[in-house]
């Protein structure tokens, strides 16, 4: 059965587009994404794109995105797809129902494929699992030399460089949020210093996963998995990113921030990473390792952990939830398959409850902003619309469980963070304004003081 | 790969474990520790090669006798009247995910804790043998340098 996806207003706003550049040499770093949804019956192509260079996208924060972006890249329904490639374009038209795979159209180039993974693992007719990439130049074997002008497109694949972007702006979003004038130079240490800690993280994660990653059909092109780079450089290139980074955050930012992020990545590749395999706590791991690029971002600003930066941490913390568990629900036979515990495959009711209940989590927490004092009251009152939206898909996925619903309320939770965020920003309690009223009672006090003297 | 290749060489991803096999090269002037490595890498690989096939058949097997025997209580065939293979809806193949899962759990564990070893042990030597081979360079540029 087809989904029939309808194209909102407020999704078309978030931009649309992926140009996917043919891997040949040295490889881009696609920026953007393309999706087609086809309707069987009547042939109706609704589009949707989304365009991640524009953003505040915070899908991903810190976290394995791996496991949740994408689905196999190369189920395809041949009969109802077109592949075309204008100059460097290329659109796939993904048909999701359960028809089984019939050939593969290009080879899986590194983006993230947040929408190519809430496809269908659709039943297989053949008795091995289609996971092997079915392009010629996959096909070939190829000599394990590196070539220095293939490095950058390798490691940037390798740091995952995308997410590491949508860290990035988190962490920046959290140094907006600070109740303290901008400081430019503040705000760039604080960024790239979370930015090289990110790229570490995730080359350590890749190269701890990467029999998993061969098995899984959104991760079988990372460049561990395809010998493209040895396990050692890898590490290499992790040590040369994590510890600039963490000594730039420790000593350009502040210590704290500096502590953070060298806990985050521990959190990250030493406790998430193994946990995926061992149990289903690893969604909460992962939960706090996304929460805490804003923390930093607060801390770099304020340096120090106020209630502030604990609420935005707790903002993102409940969104990873709807996020993950409605992703991962179309992804259980990859799971089951690759031996990842997760709820979504272990305790499906589990699964479900913890995504409404976070739902309903974030419009509590938007409500206590105010009282923090980081935005004025408008901010529970004109996020409440999305807030309760996201909570009504949460809610039609807890009662329904299936692909449509979880779909749904992946692909909300996609626009709801940055929308979210958005509007915190445009709330923030100016800085201003609070030094006016302390000035004010400042002055008050003086006059009371001067008419008790004589 | 060619013969007069210097370097290994990466094939396509296995049929059954999807795992793509290495063929190293023995260099003639092979050091002990060089071959170490090389040994090591292959046990690996044998090794994750013999799990994943065995692991991902097993799979395939279970999946078929799962989806036959639901079939079979449903009082379908298994394959309908155009021949198409008849499938089972993505919520009643959830019970079989979960249920592989579990049962393969320990396996899982197990194959963890070896996979780990394998590839610290395979990057230690790696760096073990990287540095030997730099400090062999600078020696050889010193050399060089003062005759």
């Amino acid at each position: 059965m087809s989904a029939i996806r309808r194209c909102r207003p407020p999704r078309a706003l978030a931009g649309l587009f992926v140009w996917c550049l043919r891997n040949t040499g040295v490889r881009q770093i696609p920026y953007q994404f393309v999706h087609l949804y086809h309707v069987a019956n009547d042939r109706l192509i609704t589009f949707q794109y989304f365009n991640f260079l524009k953003r505040m996208y915070v899908t991903q924060c810190n976290k394995d995105l791996s496991q949740r972006a994408k689905l196999k890249s190369d189920s395809i329904v041949s009969s109802f797809h077109e592949l075309q490639q204008l100059d460097q374009e290329e659109k796939v038209v993904h048909k999701i129902s359960p028809v089984s795979p019939v050939h593969r159209s290009w080879s899986e180039t590194s983006s993230r494929n947040e929408l190519r993974e809430m496809k269908s693992a659709a039943e297989t007719e053949d008795s091995v699992i289609p996971v092997g990439a079915k392009s010629k130049e996959d096909r070939q074997w190829k000599e394990m030399k590196l070539r220095l002008d293939d490095l950058p497109g390798i490691l940037a694949r390798l740091s995952k460089i995308k997410l590491t972007a949508l860290v990035v702006s988190t962490t920046s979003a959290g140094f907006a949020m600070a109740p303290v004038p901008f400081e430019l130079t503040c705000f760039l240490l604080a960024s790239l210093g979370t930015g090289l800690a990110s790229c570490a993280a995730n080359s350590i994660n890749q190269f701890f996963e990467v029999p998993f990653d061969s098995n899984m059909n959104r991760t079988k092109n990372r460049p561990l998995v395809r010998g493209q780079i040895s396990p050692l450089l890898a590490v290499c290139f992790a040590a040369s990113c994590g510890v600039p980074g963490i000594a730039l955050l420790t000593l350009g930012v502040n210590p704290l921030t500096g502590a953070l992020g060298a806990f985050n990545i521990f959190l990250y590749t030493c406790c998430y990473t193994p946990l995926k395999r061992m149990s289903i706590a690893n969604t909460w791991v992962g939960a706090v390792v996304g929460a805490i690029p804003p923390i930093m971002g607060w801390t770099a600003a304020t340096g120090s952990l106020d209630a502030g930066a604990l609420l935005l941490g707790g903002i993102l913390y409940s969104w990873q939830f709807p996020h993950f568990n409605a992703l991962s629900w179309g992804l259980r036979e990859d799971y089951s398959r690759g031996g990842y515990c997760m709820m979504s495959v272990t305790h499906p009711g589990l699964c479900r409850r913890v995504a409404l209940r976070h739902c309903l989590a974030l419009i509590g927490l938007s409500t206590v902003a105010p009282v923090l004092d980081i935005t004025t009251w408008t901010f529970p009152i004109i996020s409440l619309p999305i807030n309760l939206y996201i909570s009504y898909l949460g809610f039609r996925f807890y009662r329904d469980a299936d692909r449509s619903s979880s779909r749904k309320l992946f692909f909300c939770s996609l626009w709801h963070l940055p929308m979210l965020l958005l509007v915190m920003f445009t709330c923030k309690k100016s800085v201003l304004e609070k030094e006016d009223k302390s000035d004010l009672l400042g002055r008050s006090q003086e006059r009371a003081l001067e008419i008790r003297l004589p | 790969p060619p013969a007069h290749s210097r370097s290994d060489w990466i094939g396509p991803p296995d049929k059954h474990s999807n795992l793509r096999p290495i063929i190293f090269y023995v260099p003639p002037e092979e050091s002990a520790l060089e071959r170490r490595l090389r040994e090591a890498r292959q046990e690996a690989q044998a090794s994750n090669q013999r799990f994943w096939a065995r692991h991902n058949r097993a799979f395939c097997q279970e999946k078929e006798e799962f989806i036959y025997s639901r079939l079979k209580a449903k009082g379908l065939e298994m394959r309908d009247e155009s021949g198409q293979k008849a499938t089972l809806n993505a919520e009643e193949m959830a019970d079989f995910y979960k249920d592989f899962l579990s049962k393969n759990l320990k396996k899982h564990l197990q194959y963890n804790r070896e996979w780990y070893k394998h590839n610290f042990r395979i990057t230690f030597l790696m760096g073990q043998v990287a540095l030997v081979r730099a400090l062999r360079w600078l020696r050889r540029r010193k050399k060089i340098v003062e005759q």
